[in-house]
């Protein structure tokens, strides 16, 4: 059976001024049902992209997908043509962004927001609100507004029967973020693609948001690309992670075999720069260098420049080997050291 | 709600009071003898001073302002010195045709400057923006009594499609007075035939006037349409799978509206001000030509009072705005 997603080989160049940015550049991922791949970087590395790519939110031109597919549930969604990529959206995949106060619509109630969302998806699929394909407007309106508010019950928006007619700016960060969540999963989306929800709110809702992905995960059966550039939340969250560096995934595999492992010279730098307890103050070390040049990216391994092992075998694209069972890493030095 | 719009209007109060202040006192400061004027010029010594004293214009100006004032509070605008007709009458004659004039022109600006400034928006730097760009540069920039001379030129006397001037035929009786405004009184009446004329006649001038407002409005949608669409709520409404036509019509629409609208109520007025030279060319029987012919015979009572009549209106229609602010930003909160 085709999995849920399954990203092979993607390579997207952005065309500029200066020319064309290799942006991805053979982005491989697979995710299933009930996994939680966590995709950490930092920033401008391709995650974000990589996340708007599944839902072909990224405009075309300037962005060119040269090479690769990305297929949701077997079809490759990059063949698809706008009629047929809307009835995805919102219905296949559901998607959250970073900033909950400005990512819903202040001029209107978050109910006509929901049951907009919701009608938009059943038209695709009747089922969801439960209604035969005949049902008239009204009936499918009333359906859809009792929809959005089961659904903001279920992301723990309390007394949501009166809640659902509020304004967006009635809701603290935290609760909008909330609601971002039932309006992501009112379609009942397979796949749900979370662009660093949880950024630009504080640590304790932070970890409650979190919470309720995992929660929700578990209740709708979906599968979850977290996007982030705090290896925390991931290893919080997730059951799976991959990391990238310049437009590529450089390791992924199971979390705890990476977050135990890890084996990439990046994923060493990142870990090792993430502040802890039992290590000193000022004993925290940054990772020296900057970010490539995307226009006219290193041959080969990206991360060469700047890495402590680089090797003249470098040059070359390196292929993944897989350490441990599903745990990939793109290193051929790291390669070279583990089989000898 | 209901306290905010009852303060609103209190406070036209003052302003009306400042407005008749000021009227009065340039009106009498201006060099000038009305009253010499409007008794001929082979009136004597003493029919002047008649005329003077019949109008009160003997009197020191406090004493005349406060005639006009109280004569204000019992719905008395004056009499007109030139006419010796009340104010009040020619007013109720020639202000519902300037109104119908300039709100069929703000109407026709609206209806089509805001869906072509969306237009616009999405097509951006398509052909359809580069139209739109062009066509109202040169809508803003050409003068209203030009453009008049221009549409008569074409549609009256070329084509012959429209009549060259007027407001009805004088040989037909006008729809009975209910609103004033010829067109909605003859739907009211049901006169299907007296709409259609009162519309033929309507169309010229309403067009002349309303380009202007039009091309700007279309400008500001365009920019606070572009504006909204990168927004990250329109974002996540595509990637939540809602259509183009759902998120631009009804999403975006509101956001987008706001600065369209406090554009409106300003144009009202400036429509009002300027209806003057359009009524001139389409020879409209409106406030505009009253005011002027007055102004031209130095007869105080119409300017004062067309200048306290408009301020009102102008007033009264940016209340209106403030009120639809409130229904399309649910964060406006009336103190």
């Amino acid at each position: 059976m085709a999995s849920l997603l399954e990203i092979r080989d993607l390579h997207l160049s952005m065309h500029s001024f200066e020319g064309a940015a290799k942006v991805l550049s053979g982005v491989t991922l697979s995710v299933e049902k009930g996994q939680i791949w966590g995709l950490v970087g930092e920033t401008g590395c391709g995650k974000s992209l990589t996340g708007l790519s599944v839902s072909r939110l990224v405009r075309t031109p300037p962005a060119e997908y040269t090479r690769g597919k990305i297929l949701l549930n077997g079809t490759d969604v990059l063949t698809l043509d706008e009629p047929r990529m809307r009835a995805l959206r919102g219905r296949r995949i559901g998607m959250i962004f970073q900033d909950p106060t400005t990512n819903l619509n202040p001029s209107f109630r978050i109910s006509t927001q929901l049951i907009d969302v919701a009608l938009a998806a059943a038209r695709h699929d009747s089922k969801i609100l439960g209604l035969p394909a005949t049902a008239g407007r009204w009936a499918r309106r009333q359906a859809a507004r009792r929809l959005a508010i089961d659904m903001l019950t279920e992301v723990g928006i309390p007394d949501a029967a009166t809640r659902v007619d509020d304004y967006p700016h009635q809701f603290s960060g935290g609760m909008r973020q909330r609601v971002l969540i039932a309006m992501a999963l009112v379609g009942q989306p397979d796949l749900l693609i979370a662009d660093e929800p949880t950024t630009a709110l504080d640590v304790s809702v932070q970890a409650q948001i979190l919470d309720l992905l995992k929660q929700m995960v578990t209740v709708h059966d979906m599968g979850v690309v977290l996007i982030t550039h705090n290896l925390g939340v991931v290893a919080q969250t997730c059951t799976h992670v991959a990391v990238m560096y310049a437009g590529a995934i450089v390791e992924k595999g199971p979390i705890r075999a990476v977050l135990t492992d890890p084996a990439h010279p990046y994923t060493k730098a990142l870990m090792q720069a993430i502040p802890r307890r039992d290590v000193a103050r000022g004993a925290l070390q940054g990772l020296p260098g900057a970010v490539p040049n995307l226009v006219q990216p290193p041959a080969g391994c990206r991360f060469a420049p700047r890495c402590i092992l680089a090797q003249p075998s470098c040059s070359k694209v390196p292929a993944e080997h897989e350490r441990a069972a599903g745990h990939l890493v793109a290193c051929p030095v790291v390669q070279a050291a583990h089989h000898a | 709600m209901l306290r905010f719009i009852f303060r609103r209007i209190l406070l036209i109060l003052p302003v009306l009071f400042g407005l008749t202040v000021i009227m009065f006192v340039i009106a009498r400061v201006l060099p000038g003898d009305p009253v010499g004027l409007a008794a001929g010029p082979n009136a004597t010594r003493e029919e002047i001073e008649a005329l003077a004293r019949e109008f009160g214009l003997d009197q020191p100006i406090l004493g005349q302002y406060w005639t006009y004032v109280s004569g204000l509070a019992q719905g008395d605008f004056g009499t007109s010195i030139f006419t010796r007709r009340p104010v009040a009458d020619d007013l109720a004659a020639y202000l519902p045709a300037t109104l119908e004039l300039v709100f069929s022109a703000l109407l026709i600006a609206i209806v089509v400057g805001i869906p072509a400034g969306l237009m616009a928006a999405i097509w951006r730097n398509r052909w359809p923006d580069y139209l739109s760009n062009i066509l109202s540069v040169a809508a803003i920039s050409m003068p209203r009594f030009f453009l008049g001379l221009l549409l008569q030129l074409c549609f009256a006397m070329w084509l012959m499609w429209l009549p060259l001037g007027g407001r009805f035929p004088i040989i037909l009786e006008p729809p009975p007075g209910v609103t004033g405004f010829y067109t909605i009184d003859a739907l009211l009446a049901g006169d299907m035939e007296s709409f259609q004329t009162a519309c033929r006649y309507l169309a010229m001038p309403a067009i002349a006037m309303s380009l202007s407002p039009l091309a700007t409005i279309l400008r500001m949608m365009r920019a606070a349409t572009i504006e909204v669409m990168q927004q990250d709520y329109v974002t996540t409404a595509r990637a939540l799978g809602l259509s183009p036509r759902l998120i631009v019509f009804k999403y975006v629409l509101r956001n987008a509206i706001s600065s369209s609208l406090t554009l409106i109520g300003l144009y009202f007025g400036w429509l009002l001000g300027g209806t003057v030279l359009v009524e001139t060319v389409f020879d409209w029987p409106g406030v505009g030509l009253y005011a002027t012919s007055a102004i031209v015979a130095q007869d105080f009572m119409p300017v004062v009072s067309v200048a306290l009549v408009i301020g009102a209106l102008f007033i009264s229609v940016n209340i209106v705005i403030d009120l639809l602010y409130g229904v399309i930003n649910p964060k406006v909160r009336y103190q």
